[in-house]
């Protein structure tokens, strides 16, 4: 996850070279934000307004589609951004557990960031790996089968 | 999962075990090392094959032959003979009349029980997917020549004979809506691949797009050339980055081979694939809310009709199409409709696949004929349950339903299972034991509903609420028998006000969980105790 920029100088020429590379369609709309989201970690007012004017869009307009995707932010998130999986299938083979662990470890509730800006802690519906659940995603690491022994020390390969 | 040419099972109850079926086992292994057929042949214990005579059992698959009473000293010939020399040793086959219950009507399905069939994975595992010429040393692209060398209604009608129904759900059947599309007037039309695999526990799609991405794309091709669409997008959920590039490889590679672009095999057949890749909404699955996020705009389903085979994509006739559903395509078209028909049941013709998971020994995928049976998938693929015993199974995704034991041993099929009052769902199965809570899993059911409701139709955005409100009052002992009356009145209103199918179906956990275990919802309420001590409850 790349730190989070309120640079809004080189938010605008980021969001500009995003633009010209995608297009400015409607249709781009969302591949555009997914790109802005990868980019800057989010998708700040200054971004929505310049996509506003290169788009041709009204910003709350961007901003209602922005708000709608999971994998979409209009929020900084923090360093590393931690998706626990809370559908069934990982549920009744120990999510439960682990999540309690997770909060405990992070002192985070879901949706919160750490005052340190390191984790951020998200909650998700299923991954598509439930073949070994309990899962958990930290950035695009994904770790299954997990129990909550093993909480602490995946937490701990992360800066 | 590996491919093997046999499966023997070897019957492990109690009282099985007390005959001697571990020396069994033993023997087997023993055996088949001897052989050199470890490789061919899986060996396992399973459990709950029931009270028989004739215990310790084997069962031997794909023949379905079950040889018992035996003891360790038969082993060396039946390996020798039926594993080794492919003969059926008749003397050593438990006589019919000996069996009971589950066993017998396991023998009473003999042959029509095969290890894994597999059409829509035959490539997966098999094949390398990032090369097109694996994918056409194994029949690839062959099924669109064959299609362009017929008509359009010539290949409709094929699909339509084959009976092949929706993998996404819903089992609508595929042929019928090809016709549709076909017969709508329009300048320009489109075929949409819905890859926006979000049910709970399903991810047979992301399997066949990573394993086999080249099969979709054919199979969009001749859907395409088939309905007179010339371009098409592949709605890949953005969880799934290795097939997001696994699809964009295969587009590359097919335009490469002219199997893809303009004038394809040298007809006056065109078609263009876009992968559009997914936001992180589980309303996208839904396929007005796929057309409108691929516009670019919120996942919102639209009022339906008008359905989208005559105002879809950008307004224009679109076909929507499942992955697993596209996957049966290519195989179809090669070896005709009357061979898929013989797949299946006669209701539910073809294979399905199921992802199986939960409190069971093995997870993972399988494909097998429709018609089997929750039991046989347990006992057989699922190598029985990993503690505890069987409580329920909950069927994938918001069409899906709670399946408990009573029905075990109805097919599973489109016909049946409806006929049953449940449905099949879009292909996982939850298999939960008896730690498993009920009030808990229908309130985590109920949790991602609430989540991924897209808050456009009132009946969907409260109801959801409101029923995870009500079972998390009941899980902390606050509930009321009040509640339960309420609970149903939300799955009513849900199911007949909604807008689409996420708010119609969020209310088949509360339904289900009534129908079937009323009396562990009730104590929670008059005693308040939580029967496996999984809900908090309160103290007092």
């Amino acid at each position: 996850m790349p730190p989070v920029t309120i640079n809004e100088e080189e938010t605008i020429l980021g969001v500009r070279r995003i633009v010209k590379r995608i297009g400015a369609t409607r249709a781009d709309l969302i591949p555009v934000l997914q790109a802005v989201t990868n980019e800057f970690g989010f998708i700040s007012q200054p971004a929505m307004e310049e996509l506003s004017a290169l788009m041709n869009l009204p910003t709350k307009e961007i901003h209602s589609v922005a708000t709608f995707y999971r994998m979409l932010s209009t929020q900084p998130r923090g360093r590393h951004v931690i998706q626990f999986c809370e559908s069934a299938p990982c549920h009744v083979v120990g999510g439960r557990e682990v999540f309690a662990t997770l909060k405990q470890a992070l002192a985070l509730e879901p949706g919160q960031t750490s005052p340190d800006n390191k984790w951020t802690l998200l909650t998700t519906s299923c991954l598509g790996v439930c073949g070994m659940g309990p899962v958990i995603l930290i950035d695009t690491d994904m770790y299954g089968n997990v129990t909550p022994e093993q909480v602490k020390e995946i937490l701990s390969r992360y800066e | 999962m590996k491919t093997v040419r046999s499966m023997i099972l070897v019957s492990n109850d109690p009282e099985s075990n007390a005959r001697g079926s571990e020396k069994i086992f033993r023997a087997f292994q023993q055996q088949l090392r001897e052989y050199g057929l470890m490789e061919e042949v899986s060996l396992s214990m399973v459990s709950d094959l029931g009270y028989s005579y004739a215990s310790p059992f084997v069962l031997v698959y794909p023949e379905a032959v079950i040889y018992g009473p035996i003891k360790a000293d038969d082993v060396p010939y039946i390996v020798e003979e039926h594993l080794y020399k492919g003969r059926i040793v008749e003397e050593k086959r438990a006589p019919a009349h000996e069996l009971s219950g589950k066993v017998a009507w396991l023998s009473a399905r003999k042959g029509t029980l095969p290890a894994q069939n597999r059409v829509v994975l035959k490539n997966v595992g098999i094949i390398d997917p990032e090369s097109i010429d694996d994918y056409i040393a194994n029949d690839g692209y062959q099924a669109l020549g064959i299609a362009l060398e017929k008509t359009p209604d010539e290949v409709i009608s094929i699909i339509k004979n084959s009976g092949l129904q929706g993998r996404g759900g819903a089992g609508f059947p595929t042929g019928i809506k090809w016709g549709f599309v076909n017969k709508t007037y329009g300048d320009k039309k489109f075929v949409i691949c819905n890859a926006d695999e979000s049910e709970p526990g399903t991810f047979k799609d992301r399997v066949v797009l990573e394993g086999d991405p080249h099969a979709i794309l054919e199979a969009m091709s001749i859907a395409a050339y088939a309905v007179g669409a010339d371009e098409g997008y592949i709605y890949i959920r953005g969880e799934y980055q290795l097939a997001i590039e696994r699809v964009e490889t295969a587009i590359k590679q097919a335009e490469e081979y002219g199997l893809l672009g303009e004038n394809i095999f040298g007809s006056d057949f065109s078609f263009k694939i876009h992968v559009h890749v997914g936001a992180g909404a589980y309303i996208c699955g839904e396929e007005t809310a796929l057309i409108e996020s691929i516009e670019g705009k919120r996942g919102e389903p639209r009022s339906r009709p008008p359905y989208p085979t005559t105002n879809g994509l950008w307004g224009k006739p679109t076909l929507v199409n499942n992955v697993e559903t596209l996957a049966n395509i290519p195989a179809i078209i090669r070896n005709g409709a009357d061979w898929y028909r013989a797949l299946g049941t006669p209701s539910s013709p073809g294979t399905k696949v199921f992802t199986v998971l939960g409190n069971v020994n093995v997870t993972g995928l399988i494909e097998v004929p429709m018609g089997i049976t929750l039991r046989e998938v347990v006992s057989i693929y699922a190598k029985g349950m990993k503690s505890g015993s069987f409580k329920l199974a909950q069927t994938g995704g918001s069409s899906g339903s709670i399946i408990p034991a009573s029905l075990q041993d109805t097919p599973m099929d489109f016909e049946s299972y409806k006929r049953a009052g449940v449905s099949l769902g879009s292909g996982a199965l939850l298999i939960c034991n008896d730690e498993v809570c009920i009030v808990d899993l229908a309130k985590v059911l109920l949790n991602f509903f609430r989540v991924e409701s897209c808050g456009k139709c009132t009946p969907c955005r409260i109801g959801t609420k409101r029923a995870y409100d009500i079972l998390t009052g009941i899980s902390q002992g606050e509930g009321t028998l009040e509640d339960l009356d309420e609970l149903l009145s939300l799955n009513k209103e849900m199911l007949e006000l909604s807008n689409c199918g996420l708010g119609q179906t969020a209310g088949t956990p509360l339904r289900d969980m009534l129908n079937y275990f009323r009396a562990e919802v009730e104590a929670h309420i008059r005693l308040g105790v939580c029967p496996t001590g999984v809900c908090p409850m309160s103290a007092s």
